[in-house]
């Protein structure tokens, strides 16, 4: 077992989610809410998906020691094997058995030609691509449709047999069997895609060669990562600074004021870029504790979640101190304070529940901006570490391709396709615990 | 009356989506030159009648009527670009608020002249003399000068004249005013209707005036209907509905209308005073410059001294921005006094900091004027109600205090179930009891009541003040009842203050002050109170 810094404090976020998740199912009064969450099949069934997002991250967390190569890997890749170590040369489309460029070959009687090599792993098993391809393909799809699809069914019945018709369950039975269907289909189009990428690369190969659909499911992680632990550092400040400004005004909100305007009006680039050349110089100097490539690019990972955080609590901090100067005059703080109630009490008993609402949308919306952000970062060299997978890098390496003729579009496309799936799930699974959590909204 | 009708409206019903019709097949006519006037109270679907005539209502409500007829044309027949050439030409509207229904980025002016650019061509030079003509027969003062301002520049009053000029623009047939007067002060009201009336006589138009004020109605109208739940329960001339009202409910409202006579019952008993304050001043300061210093102050409240006595009320009246509430909310400490002593039960509250102050809190308790804005729209009724238990006896159990929050609910006339709801599932009159159960939980020794009726209905607003004074009588709690309705006043209070411009210019008992008034101001602001014209209802 290896513990890098991100994977303990992915397990730390882990854990806290599940205290808090029973604290949850345990307190009579979150019933309500949280039956309204599972009444609500868009909830639902986006939650599922976000579910299997979460799980391939954390798979991806748990690294470890390979046998046979002293590399460190985690058991994502372990699993993924195949599919992580056959590498092609260079680019290939998605279920091609040719390379995407032309390439100088001698054939067997000496003559030189200039031609499509065929790949070494993808369709490596046919004979004549050309006829054989498309029926292969629709082959071998269906044989994991077949094989995925059965064994989930079977599964799935026996267990909606056992819990479908339980009463006082907190998810109500039609999204119950949609979210059934959400993981029938997960499993399936899982099956399906493994199946396949034994004899094929499904989203191609980039430039070295590398599997696409390995590279975006190993996106998973860093976006989940910067997600999580940005918003993870953003959040208290944002919300501690913005609520005392709003409540207290006075000294106190001048200097939060001066603070998020001094650091507001320092591009953040710049600030990010200082950053993570102070964190390479640090690596530098303490190469003895930085042995592995993995090790450093983890660690600059956790500097640009840390650099995010701290410059972009800004934003929702002004949001909040707005929100708070608005409610300190409310009818129901006065009256508060009028019985006699402590002010910090007030803080979290009138004020931060009323601002919470801003705090998920803004969190949700940030999430999408952050991985985004990445991305840009990326583009200059400052973001993640040009080892570490993420959509960011899958998006930088796509840009220098867009002007190719004809265009080489999967990298761009995979990248776009699984941030949109993962943002679109939190956004709406947002939405419905946002409903779920307001008095007004209900009935 | 053998005038011709300007409007003809027959079985007429407005529903919203698949619920219960808000307008329920009502039918009536607006005279030419008379002032028709439709009462009722909040939600009985008054403005909605008004609005689904020129068809303003949003695409979701569906108005079907047999006909609506304006001068003998058919409304319904229209299409929407033939209905433009007669919104505002025809049929003029004037609404509640004149704050939100000016646009502030664009001057008075220009404001006025939009309607004559639409409905006639006029050059430049035209447009511009019949505006300031327009701002001069509204009785705005300078309007060479006014006619460049924007509406902010303006007061209240102003507004609501500037908005009565863009409805007479188009030189209407018919005039609709939807609560034209509701947000204004009584002098403010008084000027605003006799304005109205003024111009009604010069131009002919006929009025239709949509109000839930039976008194203001009284003094106007010509015709009335008063509408309940969507229908017109009741027709008739003026005089015969207020003399002679048939259905049960115009007798309701009527009864339920405060009225100055009502004090005469009162008697003053020995004294025994529990508050007294002197020489109290509030004061915002005014700030400039980077370093934010104190370069003057707002005087809210300028050297107020009065005393309350133990169970009884005292009235506190003034029209807004007189410092009223300013006053109200730092006798509870939640605004800093400037300087003044205020002394209750022979402790002086002004001195008192920290926890000590905390304690004290619960003597001195307040509701408030909005009962939407007034409670946490996130935590349940019990919880709002036993908040201050928790706060300032936090050694009273669970058990205890749930027992007191229902015994608190019945006290106010709520059913015990209520403790388990939200705010937001509560009618306003509900919310305010509430309100007076949460201030109750302390066992104040008094309670401000900043205006808490003048958000609710007549009908409501009865019941809440009949609840505070059986309060007062088991409880011996005192009030200091702060309100711009005088009739309220009548009915609650054993002594009055009015209050002008941050001091108290009159202060005696309600009789006194009500029917013997000494100072200028409170004569004039009982000349603008409108009564029922006849007075031989009670």
């Amino acid at each position: 077992m290896v513990v890098l810094w991100t994977d303990a404090l992915v397990f730390v976020l882990l854990f806290g989610m599940s205290v808090l998740s029973v604290y949850m199912l345990s307190n009579p009064r979150m019933r309500r809410p949280l039956r309204q969450i599972g009444a609500s099949k868009t909830g639902m069934v986006s939650l599922t998906v976000l579910l299997f997002f979460v799980a391939v991250g954390l798979l991806d967390s748990i690294h470890f020691h390979s046998k046979d190569s002293n590399e460190i890997v985690s058991v994502l890749d372990q699993w993924l094997s195949p599919i992580r170590l056959q590498g092609e040369k260079t680019y290939s489309a998605p279920f091609a058995a040719h390379l995407f460029g032309k390439e100088l070959m001698v054939l067997e009687d000496g003559s030189p030609v200039w031609a499509y090599p065929r790949l070494q792993y993808g369709g490596a098993h046919l004979d004549d691509p050309e006829s054989e391809l498309f029926y292969d393909v629709l082959m071998k799809a269906s044989i994991g449709f077949i094989k995925s699809a059965i064994p989930a069914a079977i599964v799935l019945v026996l267990l909606g047999k056992k819990f479908l018709h339980r009463k006082n369950a907190l998810i109500s039975q039609a999204s119950a069997k949609a979210v059934a269907w959400t993981v029938f289909w997960i499993v399936v189009l899982c099956g399906t895609l493994l199946e396949l990428s034994s004899y094929y690369h499904v989203l191609g190969t980039d430039k070295v060669g590398e599997d696409v659909l390995y590279q975006a499911t190993k996106s998973i992680r860093t976006g989940l990562v910067i997600g999580t632990l940005t918003t993870l550092i953003m959040l208290p400040l944002a919300i501690v600074f913005g609520i005392l400004a709003g409540f207290f005004r006075g000294w106190v909100d001048d200097t939060i004021q001066y603070l998020y305007t001094t650091l507001n009006s320092i591009p953040s680039v710049l600030l990010i870029a200082a950053s993570i050349l102070v964190v390479q110089i640090y690596m530098a100097k303490n190469e003895e504790q930085f042995t592995s490539l993995i090790v450093r690019a983890d660690m600059r990972l956790l500097f640009l979640c840390m650099i995010l955080g701290v410059t972009s609590w800004t934003g929702l901090c002004r949001m909040l101190r707005a929100e708070t100067l608005k409610l300190r005059e409310m009818e129901y703080v006065q009256a508060a304070s009028a019985l006699g109630v402590r002010r910090r009490i007030i803080l979290f008993r009138h004020i931060l529940p009323n601002v919470m609402h801003i705090v998920l949308i803004s969190v949700v919306l940030d999430f999408s901006s952050l991985v985004l952000a990445e991305a840009v970062l990326s583009y200059i060299n400052i973001g993640v570490d040009p080892t570490t997978h993420s959509w960011g890098n899958m998006i930088n390496g796509a840009r220098l391709e867009m002007a190719r003729e004809p265009l080489v579009w999967w990298s761009l496309t995979a990248s776009f396709l699984f941030m949109f799936t993962l943002v679109l799930a939190a956004n709406l699974f947002a939405d419905s615990v946002r409903d779920a959590f307001d008095p007004r909204r209900m009935g | 009356m053998n005038r011709s009708p300007v409007l003809e409206v027959k079985n007429l019903t407005v529903k919203f989506g698949v619920d219960n019709p808000v307008v329920d097949a009502i039918g009536f006519e607006v005279h030419a030159g008379e002032t028709f006037a439709i009462v009722g109270e909040s939600g009985s679907g008054k403005s909605i009648t008004a609005l689904s005539i020129l068809r303003l209502l949003p695409v979701n409500a569906s108005v079907v009527a047999d006909e609506i007829k304006l001068n003998g044309v058919d409304l319904l027949r229209k299409a929407e670009y033939e209905l433009c050439k007669i919104r505002g030409r025809r049929v003029a509207l004037i609404f509640q608020d004149p704050m939100s229904s000016l646009n502030p980025v664009m001057t008075v002016g220009e404001q006025i002249a939009e309607v004559l650019k639409l409905h006639f061509s006029m050059t430049r030079q035209v447009i511009r003399q019949r505006v300031i003509e327009l701002m001069k027969r509204v009785e705005i003062p300078e309007p060479e000068k006014r006619v460049g301002e924007y509406p902010h520049q303006l007061s209240g009053g102003q507004r609501q004249r500037v908005m009565i000029a863009i409805a007479l623009a188009g030189e209407p047939d018919l005039l609709i005013a939807d609560e034209p007067t509701t947000a204004l002060d009584v002098t403010i009201q008084a000027q605003i209707l006799a304005l109205l009336k003024a111009i009604q006589q010069k131009t002919g138009m006929s009025l239709w005036l949509i109000s839930h004020d039976l008194a203001l109605v009284s003094t106007m109208a010509d015709r009335i209907a008063v509408m309940q739940k969507g229908k017109i329960v009741e027709t008739g001339l003026s005089a015969s509905i207020f003399q002679n009202p048939t259905h049960p409910y115009t007798r309701k409202l009527l009864n339920a209308l405060p009225s100055m006579e009502s004090c005469l019952g009162h008697q003053r008993k020995q004294k025994s005073s529990l508050l007294k304050i002197d020489d109290f001043k509030v004061y915002y300061p005014i700030r400039k410059g980077i370093f934010k210093r104190v370069v003057g102050h707002v005087r809210a409240v300028d050297g107020v001294g009065f005393e309350i006595e133990r169970g009884k009320t005292l009235a506190l009246v003034g029209e807004s921005g007189c410092g009223k509430t300013t006053l109200g909310k730092a006798l509870l400490n939640l605004i800093p006094a400037y300087s003044g002593q205020v002394i209750m039960d022979g402790m002086a509250l002004h001195k008192l900091t920290g926890e000590t102050l905390r304690r004290k809190r619960a003597d001195i308790q307040i509701v408030f004027q909005d009962p939407f804005s007034s409670m946490n729209p996130r935590m349940l009724v019990s919880e709002i109600i036993d908040e201050g238990i928790r706060a300032l006896y936090p050694e009273v159990g669970t058990v205890e205090r749930q027992a007191r929050v229902v015994e608190l609910l019945e006290r106010v006339d709520l059913p015990p179930d209520s403790a388990h709801r939200y705010p937001h599932e509560f009618s306003g009159g509900q919310r305010q009891r509430i309100c007076i159960a949460r201030a109750l939980a302390v066992q104040p020794k008094m309670i401000v009541c900043d205006e808490p009726t003048s958000a609710l209905d007549v009908s409501v607003q009865s019941q809440i003040i009949e609840l505070l004074k059986d309060l007062q009588k088991e409880q011996g709690v005192s009030y200091l009842f702060i309100t711009h309705d005088l009739g309220v006043v009548a009915e609650i209070a054993d002594e009055v203050a009015v209050m002008y411009r941050g001091k108290i210019v009159e202060h005696g008992t309600v009789d006194q002050v009500l029917h013997h008034p000494k100072n200028a101001y409170t004569r004039d602001l009982l000349a603008a109170v409108p009564r029922l014209q006849t007075s031989v209802l009670r």
